[in-house]
């Protein structure tokens, strides 16, 4: 299986939400779609955003927006005005989530237009 | 009056501090029935509740009344109608600005209203004696653990008072603190005639306006595949093309720039997402697992098929208190060895501070090398050596004069650390409040709204 960016089947979108931060992650096509929702889970998200995310990662799904919502914890180091740091919104997180490789199988990359 | 089949309304200011050109071109490039403008964030409240407390006739978003001064000819000559949150803590105050820029182009009979009662800062302590307690959504911390703290606090309000306004003939509405898709979902309850009891359209009047809530955001702005976007300087601002039914289109004026498809708006849908299948607000329970989102043309997408549930009997409460203090600077440094020189310009501040004894906790302070990959550390080690690095530092704590005793020790490093350190501009750092947040709930029942209607 090819090891690939999630970016060559997915985009994101993140944003602050409390002490942490979300990350939408929208799959590029149903297949990617489907292979996400089997194969990225909140844990292999956690661990990828280790540096910048303390706390813990749960997922939510929204298959008529092939979306993937993560949230980060605590990912913004106090969160809102109390944060130090220079992305204290979370602006970047999807685009870090993004450079996580995964294997995706060729048949989901045949199927996934790239960007 | 005969309902209208298709209400255009559009959002042209994201924040408050978003280009004054998303207001501007959107009333003079194309047809609009609507143009609403969301300036608050929860800090922004707290801001707000400060400059009131200075001069009690400040406390809303001034950028509303200069950008209305330029634009009123036109809004007014084209029946356009304004929904606006530049309330902020004075929407009176707020009417009375507007009321001032219609007497200046001489525009007499419009009718102006504000949206008043989400402002709950002196009825805190009336409300806790009646049982509320305010606790903290995430923490479960009761308020009082902060009381003698709080700086503002504001209700989340229904949106039902903005359509009431319009009802009453208002052409331009100054609320307070609503929530951000109540700026949308207002005028659709007035035009379409929507009832308490219709959740499914009100949660398609929700979806539409948090769509577009980010003005730009949704139109190509923020957008993963940016190289594929067109001509983002001249981005279009969004306008939802709504119908009775529920149904909607979002779009942009032709000839603008920026893009609309399904992916653009799946990416605003996903904006500062939790549980997707229940978007909880003042008036329903939104489902965005419900509906259909499908590409409709060039630059437009149709969304269908919203399903929404009763809302809780609570409203949201913001509310915001002093948390302390903090203070960041920054210097540039050049190469070559721009990140080991970097290195020793942080080590040199702890060690001088320390020096004159003020150490601060390692979750007091942070430093960051701008240019080594930080906002993604831990994930891509940055390539090669930087050739220039932006050395950036911060302390936070309840100690004022600590925080400032920070700033003292960036700028000197110019001259007595090693060579190549300049872009102190900023001056010297000075300590700015952290403003604290807390989410809360309170009952319905107790927070009457009102709203009045002023003829200029």
């Amino acid at each position: 299986m090819p090891l690939v960016p999630l970016s060559r089947i997915a985009a994101a979108r993140s944003g602050d939400k409390g002490a942490g931060s979300n990350v939408g992650v929208l799959a590029r096509s149903d297949a990617a779609y489907a292979f996400l929702k089997e194969h990225l889970d909140a844990e292999q998200v956690r661990r990828h955003m280790a540096g910048i995310n303390a706390g813990g990662v749960r997922r939510f799904e929204a298959d008529n927006l092939r979306l993937l919502n993560f949230l980060l914890e605590d990912s913004l180091g106090g969160g809102g005005s109390a944060s130090l740091r220079t992305d204290a919104q979370g602006k970047t997180h999807g685009l870090a989530v993004l450079r996580m490789e995964l294997d995706v199988p060729q048949s989901v990359l045949d199927r996934t237009p790239p960007p | 009056m005969p309902q209208k089949e298709k209400v255009l309304v559009a959002n042209g200011q994201g924040f408050w501090g978003d280009s004054i050109l998303g207001p501007v071109r959107l009333v003079r490039e194309g047809p609009l029935d609507y143009l609403t403008l969301d300036y608050l964030a929860e800090v922004t409240m707290s801001i707000l509740q400060k400059l009131k407390s200075r001069n009690p006739e400040a406390g809303y978003a001034t950028d509303f009344v200069e950008m209305l001064d330029r634009v009123l000819p036109e809004v007014l000559e084209k029946g356009i109608k304004v929904v606006a949150n530049a309330g902020g803590v004075n929407p009176r105050g707020c009417m009375k600005a507007v009321m001032k820029v219609l007497e200046k182009h001489g525009r007499k009979g419009v009718s102006v209203a504000i949206v008043e009662g989400d402002d709950i800062l002196s009825r805190l302590d009336e409300l806790i004696a009646q049982g509320e307690v305010f606790r903290n959504m995430d923490t479960g911390a009761p308020l009082a653990s902060i009381r003698d703290r709080v700086t503002s606090a504001n209700v989340y309000l229904s949106a039902f008072p903005i359509a009431e306004a319009l009802d009453r003939g208002a052409q331009i509405v100054i609320t307070g603190r609503g929530t951000d898709p109540g700026l949308v979902l207002g005028p659709l309850i007035h035009e379409f005639g929507w009832k308490a009891s219709d959740y499914d359209l009100l949660a398609a009047g929700t979806v539409a306006g948090h769509i577009v809530e980010c003005g730009a955001q949704c139109t190509g702005g923020n957008f993963t595949d940016w190289r594929s976007v067109p001509d983002l300087a001249r981005v279009g601002y969004p306008i939802v093309e709504a119908s009775a039914d529920g149904a909607f289109v979002v779009t942009k004026h032709a000839g603008t720039g920026g893009l609309v498809d399904a992916s653009a708006i799946a990416h605003q849908l996903a904006y500062e997402m939790g549980d997707p299948r229940h978007y909880l607000g003042p008036d329903v329970d939104a489902d965005f697992t419900s509906f259909a989102l499908a590409d409709d043309g060039k630059d437009r997408v149709r969304i269908s098929g919203v399903r929404g549930r009763a809302p809780t009997p609570t409203y949201k409460v913001s509310i915001s208190y002093e948390d302390g203090w903090k203070a960041t600077g920054q210097l540039t440094v050049s190469g070559p060895d721009a990140l080991d020189k970097a290195k020793l310009c942080a080590d040199i501040v702890w060690k001088r501070l320390a020096m004159d004894g003020y150490e601060y906790a390692p979750e007091e302070k942070l430093v960051e090398f701008l240019g080594t990959n930080v906002c993604h550390a831990g994930i891509e080690a940055a390539a090669g050596t930087p050739s220039d690095v932006v050395l950036r530092m911060g302390v936070k704590g309840a100690d004022r004069d600590k925080v400032d005793r920070f700033g003292m020790e960036l700028v000197p490093l110019v001259t007595s650390g090693p060579p190549g350190v300049t872009g102190f501009a900023g001056g010297r750092p000075k300590a700015t409040e952290i403003i604290g947040y807390w989410p809360a709930l309170v009952a319905k029942s107790r927070i009457p709204t009102r709203v009045e209607v002023v003829r200029s």
